[in-house]
Order: structure tokens, then sequence, then C-alpha cells
């Protein structure tokens, strides 16, 4: 049903400083669901979800998201990107940078304060962004992307530099957020995030090994754990007929 | 483009300028005192002050904007903020409108500090009103700044960045008849400083300085300077792209 999938990729090519990052990748993501991007660092994760925003300079192929061309105008406010380093002023407050982004989005201000409490930052919100922690930065920065309730978001390592009990309180903020509709591409160098997920898209050297439930993967591997059964997928190294 | 986003833009602007209070006590501090610096520097020269003075007041806000705007711009595209900006309804001209809005309002009260001072204090005396030499100021100071904008696109790094001002502002400030007049110089510089925006911010000053008003030619100048200033904006905003590489 290509009509009802939130994300759907066609022979999408990349090429990023001579090289070719992702040579011929097709794949599709359903909506209301969670799909993990999974892979090493340098498999092509960031610009796979660079170019479903529609900021990625691509060589070809085609790139649909929520049924509009990656990109178009009337998704800027449809679509949540949260970058992997955080991208907030950090000279500003919690509470400024969120203010600036509502205006931008048009979100209303209540918006403001349901954000900071559903990434856990109520302590914080008049603290300058500089002087907070990674965790904390990175948390600003996924509250700027939900203000505008978008349909789809798309993460960028959301959890990297997280304490567990943060990662763990963040994974229930997406799973909720899942329920009420929205579709959340969330990627990830961690193997043992992906039992979170709905989905998993294995991604190694710009190539796709295997896009399927992680039960799915682990019964076709015959793998213990999503971590072995990555690797039983690398050894095969011809991805989905693996 | 919307108002609204803007509007957004400029405060969010000015409120990073405010949370920076030692940057913005340079950018009036710092004029004040180089204009002390010259009056005592050519005490023995009586005139010179006078002459020198008035435009000046007006070309050090171009000089700092173009610093301050070029720097702050810079941090917008390598911090991903301006991704982050490019994948929401904001629109390019937002962005540059907004930091001309926010800029032009700190290029006002810069202005008209440091035209206060060198008036009231340091005693100068234009033949034309000190408010024309303001509202030069003003324009060029924004000047300065939509320049900022657009050599921003051509540094990856902050020491590019600053390295840009003796590159392009620099030639301008030496070529635009303050230190000499331009009929002068040798020919090709002289038509080379015919095509340069500092050339006419300068001889706009040059005009309310030492002959009072601003006349027909003096508008053309203004004309120039403000032209320039879109100019630059324009092309800024065709350096600004939704997708990079």
């Amino acid at each position: 049903m290509p009509t009802q999938a939130a994300i759907s990729i066609d022979q999408l090519r990349v090429i990023r400083g001579g090289n070719e990052v992702l040579p011929d990748i097709s794949l599709e993501v359903e909506r209301g669901s969670i799909t993990g991007l999974l892979g090493p660092s340098g498999s092509g994760k960031t610009t796979l979800m660079r170019a479903i925003v529609g900021v990625q300079i691509v060589a070809g192929g085609e790139v649909v998201v929520l049924g509009e061309p990656a990109g178009s105008t009337s998704l800027r406010s449809r679509v949540g990107y949260v970058t992997q380093a955080p991208s907030v002023y950090s000279d500003l407050s919690v509470r400024e940078n969120l203010a600036y982004f509502a205006r931008v989005l048009d979100a209303p201000r209540e918006r403001i304060d349901d954000v900071i409490a559903s990434v856990n930052l109520g302590d914080h919100v008049d603290q300058v962004v500089i002087t907070q922690s990674g965790g904390e930065r990175s948390r600003v920065s996924l509250a700027t992307a939900l203000l505008g309730e978008p349909e789809l978001l798309v993460l960028d390592e959301p959890t990297v530099g997280l304490d567990p009990v943060l990662r763990q309180d963040l994974w229930s903020t997406f799973h909720r957020l899942a329920e009420e509709g929205v579709t959340l591409l969330v990627s990830s160098h961690v193997m043992d995030e992906a039992s979170h997920c709905d989905r998993l898209l294995l991604l190694r050297d710009g190539a796709l090994l295997a896009s399927e439930s992680p039960e799915a993967l682990l019964q076709r591997t015959g793998a213990s754990g999503l971590e072995d059964a990555f690797l039983r997928l690398i050894e095969h190294g011809d991805g989905e007929t693996g | 483009m919307s108002p609204r986003i803007t509007l957004a833009t400029a405060e969010r602007v000015l409120l990073q300028l405010r949370h920076d209070p030692r940057t913005l006590a340079m950018v009036v501090v710092v004029p004040c005192l180089l204009l002390v610096l010259i009056k005592y520097a050519f005490s023995g020269q009586p005139g010179t002050f006078d002459r020198i003075g008035g435009p000046l007041v007006g070309i050090f806000p171009l000089i700092l904007m173009f610093l301050v705007t070029s720097i702050t711009m810079l941090r917008e595209r390598t911090t991903g903020t301006l991704e982050r900006l490019m994948t929401t309804p904001l629109g390019k001209l937002d962005l540059l409108l907004g930091y001309g809005l926010a800029f032009a309002v700190v290029a006002a009260v810069q202005a008209g500090i440091v035209a206060a001072f060198a008036f009231l204090v340091l005693g100068l005396d234009t033949a034309g009103s000190p408010a024309l030499v303001i509202v030069l100021a003003i324009a060029n100071a924004l000047l300065g700044m939509s320049l900022g904008l657009f050599t921003s696109a051509f540094a990856r790094t902050e020491f590019q960045a600053v390295q840009f001002f003796p590159a392009f502002i620099l030639p301008q400030l030496l070529l635009c008849g303050l230190f000499v007049a331009r009929d002068q110089m040798s020919g090709l510089l002289e038509a080379i400083s015919w095509a340069l925006p500092m050339t006419y911010a300068y001889d706009a000053l040059d005009r309310v300085t030492t002959t009072g008003p601003l006349g027909g030619e003096g508008l053309a100048d203004l004309g120039v300077t403000v032209g320039a200033t879109l100019l630059a904006l324009v092309l800024g905003a065709t350096t600004l792209r939704r997708r990079t590489a």
C-alpha cells in the first residue's frame, strides 16, 4: 500500500564529497510506527535522514514523505527533524529557544510547557543552553522538534550520551507519540535500542541489509540477540537474501 | 515569507545579543574611544577632527556591524540551527530580514550614542545637521550588516570570517576618500573606488560634514548605499540553500 507509507524511497542515490554514500536504496516506513535505523557510524544513516527531510542534494531516485516529494514546502510544518548534534541556540535559555521555534512553527504557547514536560526539562528552563550538559542540550533539541506536533519525526541518534533512566523515559515518550499516530524514524548505532522499535532498517556501507521487525530478524538469522543478528547478516554480506 | 517569522527572528537575534552584554557594550564604547583617540591624535592640526570625525561616526558602525553579523551568521551555519530552520516554514528572506531588523535596531542605538558622544562630549562640529549624520550612520551600519551576511557564506570557520574584514572592508576604507582624496589616486584605483559601496557611504557623510545639506549628489550617494545593501541581501539569500551536499 504505497499511499499508506509515511516514507517511501525508491532507488535513492546520494553522492557526498565524491563518495557514493547511498548507491541505490529503496525502502518504506509505515505510518504510526517506530522504525529504527541502525548501522555503524559512516553507514549512511544521517545522509538518508537528510534526504528524507529534504536538506540533502540527491543524485537520483525518489523520496516521498507523507505523500509529497521530500522537502516540499507543505511538509515543513508536518515533519520534525532532530540532528545528531543539538541544533539550538546555545546563548539562549531553554524557554527562549522553544519560544522562538514555537513562533516559527506557529505552535501555541501552551505547547512550550507540554514539550518541556515530555522531555523532562522542567528544572532547567531558564538556564542558558551553553551551561547545560550534552544530554540536556539534546533534549532541548528534541523538545524543539516536538513543538509543531509533527506527523513524522526524524531523530538522528537522540539518545546518545543520555543515562539509562533518561533513555528509558525518552523511549516511553516515543511510544506514546507513536500511539497518537506519529511516525518515528530513529537512528542509533547501539543495537540494544533496536528492541524498542516496531521495525528495523539495518544499514551498512549505504546498503540496506534488512528491513523487518526485530522478531522476524531474530527468527531469520537464528541469532540469540539483535547485535548477533546484525553480525550474522554482515558475515553473509549479501543483504536481503542473507 | 511571513511577518510573524521575520519578527520572531529579529527578536531572537536581539535576545541573543542581550545575553552577551560585553559585545553590546563594545559596540557602543569602542567607536567612542576611537573617536577620542582621533581627536587627541590630531590635536596639533585644528580642523582635522571636524573634517574626519563626521565620516568616522558613520563608518565605525559599518565596520562593527560587518564583523558582528558575519560571525553571527557563520555560527548559524556551523551549529546546525540553519539546517534545522531550513526544514521549518521559515523563508530565506524571513531570516535575512529578521537579521536586518534586529541589527537596524542595534545600529540606530549605536549611531545615536556615538553621534551624541562625538557632538556633545568631543565637540565635533559639522556643517550639516547631526541628525543627518545619524541617519547616514544607520544606513552605513545596514550596509555593513548585509555585506557581513553575504560574505559569511564564503567562510567555513571563524578564522576565515574575521579575515574577510581586511579582505573586503579595509580596501574599501583605503579607497573611499577618507585617507586620500580619490582624484589624487592613480587612475586605476580611482576607477575601482567607483565600484565600491563604501565610497558612496563616505561621500555622503563627507558632504554633510563639509558642506551641510545632502543635496542631489548626496541623495544619489545614499541611494547607492541603500541599493548596495539590498543587493547584498538578495545575494545573501541566494547563498542560503535548503539542500546542501
